[in-house]
Parts: C-alpha cells; structure tokens; sequence
C-alpha cells in the first residue's frame, strides 16, 4: 500500500508475500486504514504487545493486506491507560479483535462497545494475561459472568440460547437466539469457552520446540499452522528450506484442503437430511487420513511441517499412493456432485439459505473460502503464490451467490482442484533434501507467516527474543473475519437452518479463541 | 435415486472388525453383551468438548463413518447428557469451560462413565496448567479411562470406550482410583 500521500514512510517487513511496516500516530493509523479501505484492502489482524519491558510502553499492531501486499502498522501506546482508536466503524471485524485485545493486553480502544470478548471469568477482571508482570493466581476459580447480549423486544420474541456444550460432536461456544415463531430474527455469538492460554504458552517455550504448538492451535488447520510458523521463523533465522521441502508442504496442505472439505461436504449432506452423503463422504475422508498416516506418519499431517524442512520424506511408492488416491477420488467426488445436484431435497436446503451478498461480504471484510463464496476473489495461492503455487497456476474457485449452496459448490471445485495440485505437486516434485538445519535465531525480529488454509488464510507473527526464545507470538485465524458473517447469514432464515448455515462455513472456536 | 443406489451398490459393506483381540466377532460380542450387561440397553455418549484443538473431534466424528460404524456397535452419540451414560471429555479443560463441564457431569444420570480423550484430556498436553487451563480432565471431575494420543486415533477412542465399559462390568467403583490409560498404537 502506498503511505506516501499521509506522509508516512515505510521500512520492509519480513514476511512470505511483499510486505512493509510503518510507525504511525493516532491520526495516521485511522488514514491509513480509511486509505486501505478506500483501495479495496481488508483487515487481517490486529493485536497489542507489552514492550514496557524496552521502555516502549505497548504495540499495537495491525495488519492489512491489499492488491500490493501486507502493511504492518505500528502505534505506539505510552501507559496502559493510552487508548488508541476504534477501527472498527472502518473494518467492522476489527470490534471483537479489540475487545480480545484488551481483555488479554490491558490495552483498549476508544470504541464503544467495550464489552469483553474472550474473557469469561477465567482470571481477575482488572489482570491481563499478556502483560509482562501478570502472575497466574493457583487457587483462582473461574466464575460466571453475565454478557449483555442484544435482545430484542416485541410480541411474540423469545430467546433460545445454545452452547456451550451442543448437540454435535462439535466445539464449544454460545449462540443467543432472539426468535419469532422458527423465524431467527438476530443470533448473538459468544466465543472464549475453548481460550487455553496459547499466546502465554508460546513464551513460555523453546523457539525449536514452539512449531508442536503452532500445530495444536487449530487441530483442523495444523498443517497451515505449522507452515506459517515454519515460515515466520525461517525468515528470522535467515534460512530457506530446501525445493522438495516446500513442494512436500504443499501437498500436505492440499490434503488437509481435500479432507477437510470432505469432511464438511458430508456433513452438509447430513445436515440437509441425505445421511447418505455423509457416509460416503466420511468414508473418502478416512480414505484420505488413513493414506496421511501412511505418507506423513500421522492422521493429519500434525507435526509433518517443522522449521526447516518436513519431518520426513516421500518414498516413492508413497507417492504413487497418493497419486492412484488423487484418480480415485476425482472419480468418486464427481458422482457425488451428481447426486447432490440431481437431489431435489438437498438443493431446496442449499439454495437460498443463509445467504451473505457480495456487498456483505465486502463490508464486512469476509476472507478465505467463504468471501469467494459470496463473490470475493483473493486466494493467497494465486495472488501471492509462494513456491510452489507459482509454478501450479492455482484455478480460484469463485462463486457468487453467498448462499449455502454456493459454499458447497466451492467446496466441491475447490476439493478438484486440490486433486489436481496434488498429482501436478508429484509429477515435478524437486529431489534432494527435505530438511535444512536450523541456525540460532536473531533476537528482537518480527517476522509473518501467511498461508492459505482451507478456511482461508492463516497468519502467524512471531517475535524472538534473547537466547532462541519467543518474545510474544499471535497466532490469527480466519474465522475472526467471517464469524460476523455468520450472524448476518442466520437473519431471516428459520431455526433449523442454523445448523446447515453454520456448517457451511465451519469456522474455527479453538484457533479463535487460543 | 438411480444414483445413489448405484452408489451405494458399488461401495458395498466396508466397515471392519472392531478392534483386537484377533477374534473381531467375540469383541464385538463382547461389547454389545458387556454394554447390556451394565447399562441393560445401547450405550450413549455425550461428547464434551472443554478446551480441545478440535483434533480430537475429528477423530471422534470419524467413529461414525462406515469403516468403524460405532452405531453398529450398539454405541450411539446423543445430544444431551441427560440421554448419556458415558460422556466423552476432550481437554485440556480451560478455566472457561469448567463450569459447563462440571453442569454437564452433574446432568449425566448415575451409573456414568468418563473417558477422557487425547494427551490434552490424559495430562493437559503441550497446553498444561496455566492461568486458562485446568489440564487434564481428572482435575475437574472424576474419569474411568484416558486414552492417550495426540489426537487418539478411531481405533484407540474404540478401544479406550470398551475398556470403560468393561472397567464398569468388572464391578469397580463408579470413578473410584486412578483412571485406566489406553494408549493409542
């Protein structure tokens, strides 16, 4: 992006894709971001950091990405008690990143709605976990807060609330219902349940040993995980990992993207009352987990993506696996396309449910599968293609309905398209090492990791510290941009529906919450 | 419909024996008389998750699939705890979700078994004990069995959910003692 017009210089920033940072005041940190918008650019992530430690007082940083790449700015807070401003009348996604920033830092905005996002009670009110000097009470019992939830009133409104604990084998959170009839008038989501502490753990650990975390902070996402960390540290230790290792990621990625698509296709299907789309897509999942174990050593690929390279190699046989899979599957997802289209039920359940409009989308800065799903258009594989994505001409799959039945149908082109990648990953697979050893870490550097998960993209920033240590490291899920979007789906379609609309977009709550 | 029963036609059966011992059919005998003999009806399942990566759920929602077909065990997942005789604890449990844990524990009707699940579930992980986490899910109500892994596969979550099962027919006090470990293979 170019600051110039606000007179505002910038400095390169580590980062996979082009990326720059820059210091800004209160005022140019709102005019930049007006800028960002203005150009079309969307908000990735925003977090503080303590630096009172380096008599900086606190950093809040935010990133935003646009056609040129990622800008990295930097407001200076002098005390906790410095405010900084709201952002969110800009990027509405930026409210629950600033209430999840205070509630962790200490540090809040001038917003209105100051109510906590993650904080449940877990720790003292008026202690903040990311604080340098804050200290874990032993016998501190988590209590029960109450949420000022939005109600809505009028004849006939109730309130159905559900979760934490919910019907599905799924994870925990909260939706408050206010309801007419089955009519959904408005749902409140209330996320935190699955907070574990992951930005304190990580400094509490060794940077080599850091990357097993990175892949636990969304177990569904642990290879887009582990590649971003890898990422961000690599550019820190100054390495790069050799040709196969980065073509071997990529195809453990796209086996996630194709799994986890799977998964969520037959779910669909379930959802929208054919059974049997569930049991035919469950069992290609398992065909392609049971092949992960095989190929990578473990189900889905956790720990397969270390800092500097993959654990281990592809043998030859493996890789022809792999490659009869691929066949196999396209031959199967195919049919099953059929059958989905051709089935009359289903498509009444898809079509027209939980609809997000591109002008949606775009207001409210949606990312990832989703987005492309109500007519956005980024794909970090085609607009910053990293190696390998380059040289495989990634095909975004682009629908613009924003319905039900469009994230199915993305879905569906995007698990082709993962197959494609993956027998193109094997036909020119590089040879030679898949591992380079890591030096020691530079301390005080920051540097980004970005991939594109199959949610959409994953970012990591990760801060070393002295003697191979991590300094403060955030870890940012998509979900935090589409959660929103969920709310606004749900409005005006029935209770029923919730579930199917839910899973149409299956975000994230522990890599949300962390 | 032509369709989907050629489809179906052409998958077939594909779900496999239950796991070990050799004989499949005696465990799978042995399970459905053992999960008679304690409860007298099918053993349900509420599954709770209170803190996990959701690496665990994945393998949990995996169990419902043709290939291990836990339903046709006799093993069902219910939606509500009051349905439940064994709740299935994904962990590490936070501080956040203590409370709905313990609530659901409590709604669970007596004779219940707790099965712990994965290293965050068996000893809280690489997550521990901190200012958001508990760690393990004995921490904060009683378990019958932990099955350890990371996350544990299908097949350990069978073996570990049998193993509670039996733990019970065996006449051992309701969550008394140390939880039994199924460690994933």
């Amino acid at each position: 992006m170019n600051l110039g017009p606000l007179g505002i210089t910038t400095a390169s920033q580590l980062a996979p894709i082009p990326a720059v940072r820059a210091s800004v005041g209160s005022g140019q940190l709102l005019g930049a971001c007006r800028l960002a918008w203005e150009h079309g650019g969307q908000l990735l992530a925003l977090w503080v950091s303590d630096d009172r430690d380096l008599r900086r007082g606190f950093c809040l940083r935010v990133l935003l990405q646009d056609d040129d790449g990622l800008t990295l700015l930097e407001h200076t807070l002098r005390d906790a008690f410095s405010q900084y401003p709201d952002l969110s009348a800009i990027f509405p996604a930026a409210n629950r990143m600033q209430r999840a920033a205070f509630d962790l830092t200490g540090i809040a905005s001038q917003a209105e709605d100051q109510r906590p996002w993650i904080w449940m009670a877990g720790w003292p009110i008026d202690q903040f976990p990311l604080q340098l000097d804050f200290e874990t009470l032993a016998n501190w019992r988590p209590g029960e807060v109450q949420y000022p939830f939005v109600h809505v009133e009028g004849e006939g409104v109730h309130e159905i609330g559900v979760g934490p604990v919910h019907a599905g084998t799924i994870e925990p959170g909260h939706f408050r219902f206010q309801v007419v009839g089955e009519k959904v008038l408005r749902v409140e989501e209330r996320f935190g349940y699955a907070h574990k502490g992951v930005e304190k753990r990580f400094e509490t650990l060794p940077l080599v040993e850091a990357h097993v975390l990175a892949g636990r902070i969304c177990g569904d996402s642990t290879v887009a995980y582990a590649w971003a960390f890898a990422q961000a540290l690599e550019s820190i230790a100054g390495v790069e990992p050799p040709p196969r290792a980065r073509w071997l990621r990529a195809l453990a990625l796209e086996r996630e993207r194709i799994a986890n698509h799977l998964g969520d296709l037959g779910a669909l299907g379930n959802d929208g009352g054919l059974a049997f789309g569930l049991m035919q897509f469950s069992r290609l999942r398992e065909d392609v987990l049971r092949l992960n174990q095989v190929a990578f050593g473990h189900r889905l690929a956790m720990d397969y993506v270390t800092p500097g390279g993959t654990r281990n190699d592809l043998c030859a046989p493996h890789a022809l696996l792999i490659r009869e899979q691929c066949v196999a599957l396209e031959r199967e997802v195919r049919a099953l396309r059929d059958i989905y289209d051709e089935h009359a039920g289903l498509q009444d359940r898809f079509r027209s449910c939980g609809r997000v409009t591109p002008v949606v989308c775009a207001k409210l800065g949606m990312v990832g599968l989703a987005a492309r799903a109500s007519g956005g258009n980024r794909d970090l594989r085609v607009d910053f293609p990293i190696t390998p994505y380059a040289a495989l001409g990634v095909r975004k799959a682009l629908q613009g309905d924003g319905d039900v039945a469009a994230r199915v149908a993305a879905r569906f082109d995007e698990v082709l398209e993962s197959l494609r990648l993956s027998q193109s990953i094997l036909d020119v697979l590089p040879t030679g090492d898949t591992t380079v050893e890591m030096p020691e870490a530079m301390p005080a550097r920051l540097a980004l990791g970005l991939v594109e998960g199959w949610r959409g993209p994953v970012m990591i920033a990760l801060e070393t510290g002295d003697g191979n240590t991590i300094r403060r490291c955030h870890p940012h899920d998509p979900s935090w941009s589409n959660w929103p979007a969920v709310e606004h789906a749900a409005m005006d379609n029935i209770v029923p529906d919730f579930p199917l609309i839910n899973k149409s977009f299956n975000l994230a709550y522990s890599g949300h919450d962390l | 419909m032509l369709h989907i029963l050629r489809q179906i036609a052409t998958t077939g059966v594909i779900t496999e024996p239950a796991p070990e011992p050799a004989d499949a059919t005696a465990i799978v005998a042995r399970l459905q008389q053992q999960v008679l003999d304690t409860l007298g009806r099918a053993l349900t399942i509420r599954h709770v998750d209170a803190g996990s990566c959701n690496g665990c759920e994945l393998e949990i929602q995996a169990l419902a699939n043709p290939y291990y077909n836990v339903e046709g065990l006799g093993v069902r997942f219910v939606a509500s705890p009051r349905h439940a005789d064994m709740l299935l604890v994904t962990g590490p449990v936070s501080k956040h979700m203590a409370i709905a844990l313990q609530r659901t524990y409590d709604a669970t009707p007596d004779p219940k078994l707790v099965v712990a699940v994965g290293d965050c579930g068996c000893t809280g992980g690489i997550f521990g004990e901190s200012y958001a986490s508990m760690g393990r899910v004995a921490n904060v109500i009683p378990v019958d069995v932990e099955v350890a892994g990371c996350p544990p596969p299908p097949v350990a979550l069978l073996r570990g959910i049998l193993a509670a099962v039996g733990k019970r027919a065996g006449g051992s006090p309701p969550a008394g003692g140390l939880p039994a470990r199924v460690e994933p293979r």
